[in-house]
């Protein structure tokens, strides 16, 4: 094998045939770029969602007070059991595995005014770790309720981005007062933007959070309204729950196993079911991807093909003036080599540059809060260039192997 | 030179076979000039494609220069049309994308040759048969003449003993045709071995030697009167 044999004939017949080159490098360009926009809005929608699902906060779950149906050491059914603010440090000295937990008050239409603007919205009382149970993530510049606010009962207040939106607009709050029901407070923070997914109280981003210590000294609540916890481990959700039960049934009598005595909703485990979801979705993508990609490698394969059938009188001609098969072979191996490797890394560039584009075209919609932005991966940029380069590359192939092989006779008698 | 001993040719086409060839033999001589002639379907092409060493025997045996074909490797059989043998279709059988220095460059550049050596070469060939001018014409803005002059061209490139032609003049006028048996005289006169294959007893008779074959088996092999051929002579001169 002479490698300048076959260089000098594949550079001759190569800017020869530009048309079929070019039709081969689009066919196999557009498979790439099509194959790849499609799997990248898959993969901004599952980021999206992925983020959006975490809204509401990581692996937790969320207790409010119930009601007994079993009688339970002569008490009778149907008393309410309430939850109390002391409750919180209970079952953090009773229950074994807890990470966080903290009580939350919530009121309704409540007075917000900034200035003239006044909103009527959603308060709650909150303790400081909600920051890592429930996202409640400050934006730069800000902060989010800290245990001095606690102790101290301070009149702090942090934002959801949407009032803050409304009450502020534009400007930033940080360090402002507003009034809630007529009483002064110093904004410290405002939430990042955030999507939710599921929520048991309305939109972080509708609400105005103070420290829960406030809450009760100005509204008066008796009761909390819910508790939120993060196990250490979420694989022991359940341990936890049933030590709540427990824990519970020992303070307020009643049967542990009264499921209705207190509601429990475990978060993470309908995250876990939102995961399938998210999972079927791809999977839907990916059937839909890899059907595409079929169709994209069989037209390859078939420009690969017809051209070879085209190229049956060539491989002839130069065996009758003496080409060797490996020449013949080598040449079209180069080719569809030279042809996979443009088009698909040249498809790959160009939905790179797509995704890129539309990423910073500055569009507000809750379309996009929702189904994320595309976003090209490399792993399955190769994943599909590489499938589309080797069926490119046998079909290109095989039937040039197979030219090569009859006698030069058959091939030049191929019309 | 070429040596045939009782060659059969069998095609297979799924569960029938034909038998092109029953058992030929031939000797032909260094620079003979030889025409093969017979009815469609007598297997004077399976005899080229063999003699061409594009094809193997099914039996018997084919010494090329003392060497036997019948039991060449691929390679070996590609190097030998390479070098020792140029050919003439009636189709021309150019690449119809390139040029016609171009298509005149493929043998050379099987063979290896450096590309100074090929451009000088390309350029005497084509001057040879007369279109010097025409060097960078494709196939599709030529004549039939001028295609089947750059097919010579080529045959003749890495310089070979033997030149095979297929009906060399079956798609052309009278005129081109009568062009293309003057390069073949040269040829002859050159020292060339020639082989045409032809239906034209024009040419048939301008050879000194005329073989017939009828049914895969040789009829005929007979020595010509040379002095016969005047007619074509006459049109080649005029045209």
């Amino acid at each position: 094998m002479n490698a300048g044999i076959i260089y000098n004939v594949f550079v001759r017949d190569f800017r020869k045939q530009k048309k079929r080159i070019t039709l081969t490098l689009v066919a196999l360009g557009w498979g790439t770029i099509s194959i790849m926009l499609l799997l990248a809005f898959g993969e901004g929608l599952q980021r999206q969602l992925t983020i959006n699902g975490r809204g509401l906060g990581q692996d937790i779950a969320i207790l409010w007070g119930g009601q007994t149906t079993i009688p339970f050491k002569g008490l009778g059914k149907g008393r309410r059991i309430p939850l109390r603010k002391e409750d919180v440090s209970y079952l953090e000295g009773r229950v074994a595995g807890l990470k966080h937990i903290g009580g939350e008050y919530h009121r309704w239409g409540v007075e917000v005014r900034n200035g003239d603007t006044v909103v009527s919205e959603h308060i709650n009382g909150i303790p400081p770790n909600y920051e890592f149970m429930r996202s409640h993530i400050p934006q730069r510049g800000g902060r989010m309720i800290n245990e001095l606010d606690m102790q101290n009962k301070r009149r702090v207040a942090f934002l959801g981005y949407n009032l803050k939106q409304r009450v502020f607009g534009d400007t930033d709050p940080v360090g402002k007062q507003i009034l809630l029901n007529g009483m002064p407070f110093t904004v410290v923070g405002v939430e990042i933007k955030k999507m939710q997914m599921n929520s048991y109280s309305g939109q972080d981003q509708d609400k105005c959070s103070i420290p829960a210590t406030t809450f009760e000294a100005v509204f008066g609540d008796p009761y909390l309204d819910n508790i939120v916890y993060q196990p250490e481990n979420v694989d022991e959700m359940k341990t936890v729950e049933k030590g709540i039960y427990e824990a519970m049934g020992a303070k307020y009598k009643f049967d542990p196993t009264d499921e209705r005595a207190l509601g429990i909703w475990d978060v993470a485990e309908s995250s876990r079911q939102f995961n399938n979801v998210i999972l079927g979705i791809k999977l839907f993508l990916g059937i839909v991807g890899g059907l595409t990609l079929l169709i994209a490698g069989v037209g390859v394969a078939n420009i690969m093909y017809v051209s070879i059938k085209e190229r049956t009188r060539e491989i002839g001609i130069k065996m009758a003036v003496g080409a060797r098969r490996s020449y013949i072979l080598a040449q079209f191996l180069i080719e569809a080599l030279i042809i996979t490797f443009f088009g698909g890394f040249g498809g790959m560039a160009i939905s790179y540059i797509m995704t890129e584009a539309f990423k910073r075209v500055p569009i507000q919609s809750d379309v996009l809060d929702f189904m994320g932005r595309p976003t090209v991966s490399l792993e399955i940029g190769v994943v599909v260039v590489s499938i589309l380069g080797i069926m490119g590359l046998a079909s290109g192939f095989f039937p040039a192997l197979k030219a090569a092989s009859v006698n030069p006779v058959e091939s030049l008698r191929y019309e | 030179m070429i040596e045939l001993r009782d060659v059969v040719k069998e095609y297979q086409t799924g569960a029938v076979s034909f038998k092109a060839l029953k058992g030929v033999s031939l000797l032909i001589g260094r620079s003979e000039h030889i025409a093969i002639v017979g009815p469609s379907g007598s297997g004077k092409s399976t005899l080229m494609n063999l003699i061409g060493c594009l094809d193997v025997p099914s039996s018997g045996e084919y010494l090329l220069e003392g060497e036997a074909v019948g039991k060449m490797k691929a390679n070996q059989l590609a190097d030998i049309r390479n070098q020792k043998i140029g050919f003439v279709f009636q189709a021309f059988n150019l690449l119809p994308y390139a040029t016609a220095f171009e298509n005149v460059e493929v043998p050379l550049l099987f063979a290896r040759t450096p590309a100074k050596l090929r451009k000088k070469r390309i350029l005497e060939l084509l001057a040879r048969v007369g279109l010097a001018d025409k060097a960078n014409n494709k196939p599709t803005e030529m004549s039939g003449g001028e295609m089947q002059r750059v097919a010579i061209a080529r045959a003749l490139a890495n310089e070979p003993e033997i030149i095979l032609a297929d009906e060399p003049t079956g798609n052309l006028d009278t005129a081109s045709g009568g062009q293309i048996i003057r390069l073949f005289d040269e040829l002859c006169a050159a020292g060339k071995t020639i082989i045409i294959i032809t239906h034209d007893l024009n040419i048939a008779r301008r050879a000194p030697r005329v073989v017939r074959i009828k049914d895969g088996l040789i009829e005929s092999d007979e020595c010509n009167n040379v002095t016969e051929a005047v007619p074509v002579e006459a049109q080649a001169r005029q045209a």
